[in-house]
């Protein structure tokens, strides 16, 4: 078969047709049922103002903690020797493939008030993570680290480590060959990595109703409000859809450099 | 020219996974609301067996869950829920010859963990600042009972969270993240050794009635109308008593 014969190309063209169409039509339904005139409307209540609060601040948790934990990691998956290695990238891919409601129950027996951490953060520190905020944070976290992990990874990879020699053959300390040569030359894959982490974080729904709870202007995010909402006002529930489709769109259009080379 | 491997088993699957869709005409799909799971899931069995040649696939989820999946053209052949209100909100304005039928009660209980290690005793004690407490979504039939029972107690409950379904809340209960949920009685009936049920006294109770609906139409009617019959029937009231519910 060859396919760059007209016939087996024009074959081509079916299946890529249908992958469109599946990819497109979700989003046709969601725009030919959108309650245009009312969007407004539907879109300023004090409940959606809350969920879209909690969501840009617990997002934007999820990705500075991703930053704060995901960079040394992405370091040492990097750079070191060790044989544990290969478990430890197994364990950062993990959340990506685990569906997010068995991270919830997972985050539960770790961190809730009878788990294995859980239990004596309370009776020590009077800590509490499930149905509160910082719980919503924690399961944020869990699942977008790995996007932040990986892209920074990748980063690291693709830069030449004799840019590092060289500036230390000219006497920079370790510390600074990281922050004035490394760090500006993976600063995009760390930008792209941050980006991905916050538009994972903000379009969780699974771990986070599972150990956060749903309670609205604590842990309601937006995608917990489009499920509370389904269930009583579904016109609400396409209204707040539209609401993350744009923002998610408006990251990917920042991200398009790194996604959409051009040519 | 063959077909590449993926794409055969892909339109294979396809195939088969639409057929049974389809051409399963001797199944009925019964949707239940979440607190029915236990007893249905043995009236369906229980139904198979006494009549061979039939099979039940069963949806069970939080009620209004059900709601938006029939509401949105799943096939749904019997519904049977744990509020009215559900139900009606079902029909079209078509569909006044279908009668719902009351086929079990429901009362609501305090859910705690076994050994009521909180000492929790009553509804009043649901407002103790020192507990956790959570109630099902206002959109969900136990969360609007517990809603309204304690509205009439003069209890005032901070829910934590409000929580999709009863199994969900049962659960959280179970694995000792919440001190207390107000649920049915049924669900604390015989299911999980982890909770038990603090009972609320009948004045202050509500009762909960529990309608079901054959929507089927055409050939798939009768089918229908077998399951119901059988729910309604003796030993259909028996799997239901057994898991904690009342017969109206």
């Amino acid at each position: 078969m060859d396919a760059r014969r007209p016939s087996a190309r024009s074959l081509l063209l079916v299946p890529v047709g249908l992958a469109v169409a599946l990819l497109a039509l979700p989003l046709v339904g969601l725009l030919a049922r959108a309650p245009w005139s009312r969007l407004a409307d539907r879109l300023a209540s004090g409940a959606v103002l809350d969920a879209l609060r909690l969501s840009i601040l617990s997002s934007t948790g999820a990705a500075l903690a991703s930053l704060v934990l995901g960079l040394p990691l992405a370091l040492w998956l990097s750079q070191g020797r060790s044989p544990w290695r290969t478990t430890v990238r197994l364990l950062v891919v993990l959340p990506m493939v685990l569906p997010p409601v068995v991270g919830g129950v997972a985050l539960l027996l770790a961190f809730g008030r009878a788990g294995v951490i859980g239990a004596p953060l309370e009776r020590v520190f009077g800590l509490s993570l499930p149905f509160s905020g910082a719980g919503v944070v924690l399961a944020a976290t869990w699942v977008s680290l790995p996007f932040f992990v990986l892209s920074a990874e990748a980063g690291l990879r693709a830069f030449d480590p004799r840019f590092a020699a060289a500036a230390a053959s000219l006497g920079a300390g370790p510390w600074r060959t990281f922050r004035t040569v490394t760090l500006p030359m993976i600063a995009p894959s760390l930008r792209a990595g941050l980006l991905l982490a916050w538009a994972r974080a903000l379009g969780e729904f699974g771990a986070t109703i599972t150990f956060a709870g749903n309670l609205e202007g604590t842990t309601r995010t937006l995608p917990l409000a489009v499920y509370t909402a389904l269930e009583t006002a579904p016109e609400a529930a396409i209204a707040l859809s539209l609401l993350l489709v744009a923002i998610s769109a408006l990251v990917l259009f920042l991200l398009r450099d790194r996604w959409f080379p051009v040519g | 020219m063959s077909l590449p491997t993926p794409l055969v088993l892909l339109l294979a699957l396809v195939a088969a996974s639409c057929a049974r869709g389809t051409a399963a005409d001797h199944t009925t799909v019964v949707f239940a609301s979440a607190s029915l799971a236990a007893p249905f899931d043995e009236l369906a069995r229980a139904f198979e067996r006494a009549q061979p040649g039939h099979e039940v696939r069963l949806n069970t989820a939080g009620t209004p869950q059900l709601v938006l999946q029939a509401r949105e053209g799943a096939r749904v052949d019997v519904f049977a829920s744990a509020d009215a209100q559900s139900l009606v909100s079902l029909l079209g304005p078509h569909d006044d010859e279908i009668d719902p039928i009351d086929f079990a009660l429901n009362r609501m209980a305090i859910a705690v963990a076994a050994g009521n290690p909180r000492g929790i005793k009553g509804l009043s004690d649901l407002e103790r600042d020192d507990l956790l407490v959570a109630l099902c979504g206002p959109a969900v039939p136990a969360g609007r009972y517990a809603r309204s029972l304690l509205e009439a107690a003069a209890v005032q409950v901070r829910s934590s969270s409000d929580e999709p379904s009863v199994r969900a809340l049962v659960s959280k209960v179970a694995l000792g993240e919440l001190d207390a949920g107000l649920v049915y009685a049924s669900d604390l009936v015989g299911t999980d050794a982890a909770v038990e049920a603090v009972t609320i006294p009948t004045p202050q109770n509500v009762v909960a009635r529990y309608p079901v609906a054959i929507l089927a139409r055409g050939e798939r009617e009768g089918r229908a109308r077998a399951f119901v019959d059988f729910l309604l029937s003796e030993a259909g009231g028996a799997i239901l008593t057994a898991h904690g519910f009342e017969l109206p």
